[in-house]
């Protein structure tokens, strides 16, 4: 019996149980993969957005704002990459000047703070590589970027550390009212709770439309990316965004926290809610798309590509709230951009709701703080070969082209809630992340997590149970 | 900080070699820094037979063939440091290693001579649309698991690109059980050698087709099929062609590139073509005293070549330190071009001081397409003066040329050497 029952451990449920870990309370995330972090959390552009683009008055602009506003404070509390960067919006014909406009004044009454409309020639002194169309920009100072993994992951540890538990490969098949309380029926067996939150992502319309009768429709809406070599990130400073006109939304252009450069997304609605296939048609428009902002952009340099799914409602706005005809299941509906942003005052949103029914008192236990796994690539010379004196697995390199060491990889293994599998190891610490895309560390990464976890290489999985690595020894039979 | 007069990055056929040379040619204080946990490199994986035949005149293994040279290195008493990274090095030859001995040092070179080898070109790097599963490896990759690991990557198997590590792979996995459904390659030629699609190919019945790619991968979790299109002459797919293959594993096997990460956070030159480093007939690179040799340099189909070109650089890195001894260095003298025009890609090396090169110079160079029944021909400026015959040229097989000192010296107004092929 539980508290609450968070359903999703990506970056909306894991805000939430970090900001609920400063209560009493008993509470539990469950995940139907195997590591929090697995869906739309994972694929997106890593842009903290300043705020100006969500729409007047809504939840969406008003968390937007908030979140932040807040991401600062909360990267040095558990210690993930965020650097505001700086957005700039650029328009590339003079006659949609006024949408421009129109687009400043919309952040000015979103309450996003230092807006500036920036001319042809302050563009290009701030970004020399923007395309010589560009006529003008808006820029937003706050506009910054994060490492979607790391933060929520460090969400997630932060709420584990104090007192919130995990349940993962725990997919929800039912959920019922049975007496006043909540009875969550999952392919692990029933859990019965006081409160729900439904943080299910692209799932969420699926839950909410079992306990309630006013339905909510959420349509996956696929974004495809690129990501290129760190000897691209420097390309651009800022996030380049395209101003929207009739032809669409545009793709963004932005270095990422790690020094690479991301191209994306596409949108494009769709019905499966784990379609997160690439298409040809979409990886070719990135790039054309992409070329009308930024010059010097070679499709050679493109390491990766990938899709997510955003969380699209009807309405276009976050759902965040307790159900009207559901006492105690709190929806955290339809977080589709700005929803990374957004993450930190969802988690303070959610935790004010429940503050406002249940009766919390403070942990005294609760620890606001958390280091993340030891980057020695930030340490100086001495420091380094100290580090590595005590701990001699931070002198070998496992994976080359990021030049992560095996005590980065055991760290990530043996921390709460730690990594099992090779995409876990690739997000909490970039092994196999870089140019060669684990060619040369996968054998070394797969080694190092079987000896851990005291498993056979076989079992060994890229991330979901299914996705085994190696079928077989040499001469063995299938 | 600690001096050497040669320090080899890396420890596989072309270090080995040039640290062999080297010794050979008077010099004493050799480093090589290996960062895997033995010397050999890509040799140890390669447990097929094939390497040596113009060395050896005999048929290796790869590791029959590593060793030849690590018991050299060894009998000669070259030092050498295995499990070590290079992290840094800086114009001025100041290399940083790392390893979990001593941590992180710097060391002082005079000399530094390039080996770091290649690494494979990835999933992502091609684009290839579709889902992100398990299951997919590159050729070398999976050639580690097998034949290091002891591990079957899958049973039922694509492959995309007819590399040799592909070929070679395909014959592998077909030895270990696995059936391997087709190889596909998206030029209407092989990139791997001739005698690979023979024996690894053509004797186990596994059918290459030319002019295909791959459109999508299927399966969320692990691969489950991958969707086959046929190419038009630009490499597009075209509608209608695709063709589905259910498998559990695709090998990739699309091309190799240098790793130069090192080399050009140091400053070195690249070309833009080999990916490797712009060398002159010393294998020397923009920065007096680096040296470059093997695959880092340009990628090679045979060992053999490897070898005899680090064997260059390291006896030219031996040359540049007694120069130095002696206080008389590089007086670059005349330098003539090298150009590769009409179905020549490029040429390694790219310039030739003549004051610096031996009595001959070998040009290796590669075609960009299949060409049956021409020329090489070698042009002095204007004047023709090489016309070699080829029944064919394929891309797949690097091709070289040998030019003589005493020809060049007959040109005194030489400035430039063009290399091209020309039809009968």
């Amino acid at each position: 019996m539980y508290d609450v029952i968070i359903i999703g451990a990506g970056v909306s449920g894991c805000a939430c149980a970090r900001e609920i870990s400063r209560y009493q309370i008993k509470a539990c995330v469950i995940e139907k993969d195997e590591d929090v972090c697995s869906g739309t959390s994972k694929a997106n552009s890593g842009i903290v957005h300043a705020g100006y683009d969500a729409p007047l008055g809504s939840l969406m602009a008003e968390l937007n704002v908030q979140g932040n506003e807040m991401m600062g404070a909360l990267a040095k509390e558990l210690d993930f990459p965020f650097q505001r960067n700086g957005s700039l919006v650029v328009c590339f014909h003079e006659e949609e000047l006024p949408n421009l406009y129109d687009l400043y004044e919309k952040g000015l009454k979103n309450n996003v703070k230092e807006l500036q409309i920036l001319n042809k020639k302050e563009l290009r002194l701030k970004e020399p590589n923007i395309s010589e169309n560009a006529v003008a920009a808006l820029f937003a100072p706050s506009g910054g970027i994060v490492c979607p993994f790391e933060l929520n992951i460090a969400l997630a540890e932060n709420a584990y550390t104090n007192g919130v538990e995990f349940k993962f490969n725990t997919k929800v098949r039912n959920i019922f009212k049975k007496n006043d309380r909540w009875a969550v029926e999952t392919n692990r067996g029933m859990i019965e709770t006081q409160y729900v939150v439904n943080a299910a992502g692209v799932y969420a319309d699926l839950f909410h439309n079992k306990v309630s009768e006013k339905k909510i429709h959420i349509t996956p809406r696929r974004g495809e990316y690129c990501l290129m070599d760190k000897t691209e990130g420097g390309t651009v400073k800022s996030t380049i965004f395209q101003l929207p006109n009739q032809y669409g939304k545009g793709v963004l252009v932005t270095p990422t926290v790690h020094g690479n450069l991301l191209v994306g997304p596409t949108a494009i609605d769709i019905d499966d809610k784990e379609g997160t296939d690439t298409t040809r048609e979409g990886l070719e428009r990135l790039l054309n798309q992409a070329g009308k902002s930024v010059n010097h952009l070679s499709g050679r340099k493109i390491i990766t590509s990938f899709a997510g799914l955003r969380a699209h409602e009807e309405k276009h706005e976050f759902i965040i709230e307790e159900v009207k005809d559901a006492k105690g299941f709190i929806d955290v509906a339809g977080i589709e951009s700005p929803g990374l942003s957004s993450s930190p005052a969802i988690g303070v949103r959610v935790a004010d709701i429940l503050k406002s029914e249940m009766n919390l008192k403070p942990n005294p236990d609760y620890i606001g703080h958390r280091k993340g796994i030891l980057d020695p690539q930030k340490l100086s010379k001495d420091v380094r070969n100290e580090l590595i004196k005590n701990n001699p697995s931070y002198g070998t390199i496992i994976c080359r082209c990021e030049m992560i060491t095996e005590g980065e990889i055991i760290d990530a293994i043996r921390r709460p809630l730690g990594a099992r599998t090779l995409d876990g190891i690739k997000r909490r610490t970039r092994a196999g992340m870089g140019r060669c895309q684990a060619g040369f560390c996968m054998p070394k990464t797969m080694e190092i997590l079987a000896r851990e976890l005291k498993e056979s290489s076989l079992q060994i999985t890229k991330n979901r149970n299914e996705s085994i690595i190696l079928t077989n020894r040499n001469k063995e039979q299938a | 900080m600690r001096e050497y007069d040669v320090v080899i990055i890396g420890g596989g056929p072309a270090g080995l070699a040039a640290a062999a040379s080297a010794k050979k040619n008077g010099i004493d204080q050799i480093l090589i820094i290996e960062r895997d946990h033995e010397l050999g490199g890509i040799l140890n994986q390669c447990i097929h037979n094939g390497f040596g035949l113009h060395t050896f005149h005999e048929e290796l293994t790869g590791p029959e063939y590593a060793n030849r040279f690590i018991d050299e290195v060894k009998k000669l008493k070259i030092t050498y440091k295995l499990n070590t990274m290079v992290v840094n090095i800086t114009k001025s030859k100041v290399v940083t290693y790392m390893n979990s001995l001593e941590g992180m040092i710097e060391i002082q070179a005079k000399t530094i001579i390039l080996a770091m080898g290649c690494r494979e070109r990835s999933r992502g790097a091609l684009n290839i649309p579709g889902y992100r599963p398990a299951g997919i490896f590159s050729a070398g990759t999976a050639q580690r698991f097998v034949n290091i690991e002891g591990y079957m990557p899958g049973r039922e198997v694509v492959i995309l690109g007819s590399g040799d590590i592909g070929l070679i792979m395909a014959r592998r996995m077909t030895l270990e059980g696995a059936k391997v459904k087709v190889v596909a390659e998206l030029m209407p030629y092989s990139g791997g050698l001739k005698r690979n699609i023979v024996q690894c190919l053509n004797d186990f019945n596994i059918p290459l087709k030319l002019s295909h790619t791959i459109t999508k991968i299927h399966g969320k979790d692990r691969i489950t099929g991958i969707t086959l299109s046929k190419v038009d002459q630009k490499g597009s797919p075209m509608k209608g062609t695709e063709e589905y293959y259910s498998c559990d594993t695709l090998l990739l096997s699309v091309g190799l590139i240098p790793e130069n990460e090192l080399s050009d956070n140091m400053g070195i030159e690249l070309d833009t073509v080999t990916s490797g480093p712009n060398v002159n007939e010393s294998l020397e690179t923009n920065i007096e005293g680096v040296f470059a040799c093997g695959n880092v340099l340009h990628v090679h189909d045979l060992v053999d070549f490897v070898s005899e070109e680090a064997s260059l650089a390291g006896k030219n890195a031996a040359r540049f330190i007694k120069k130095l001894k002696v206080g008389k260095n590089n007086d670059l003298g005349k330098i003539i071009e090298l150009k590769s025009e009409n179905g020549i890609r490029y040429t390694v090396p790219g310039i030739i001081r003549l004051d610096q090169m031996d009595d001959t110079v070998v040009i290796r160079f590669r075609v960009a397409g299949v060409y049956k029944n021409c020329y090489i021909s070698v042009y002095f400026d204007k004047e023709r003066v090489i016309h070699k015959k080829k029944t064919v040229v394929a891309p797949g097989e690097m091709e070289s040329i040998l030019l003589d000192k005493a020809k060049l010296n007959d040109y005194p107004q030489l400035s430039q050497i063009t290399i091209k092929l020309e039809e009968v």
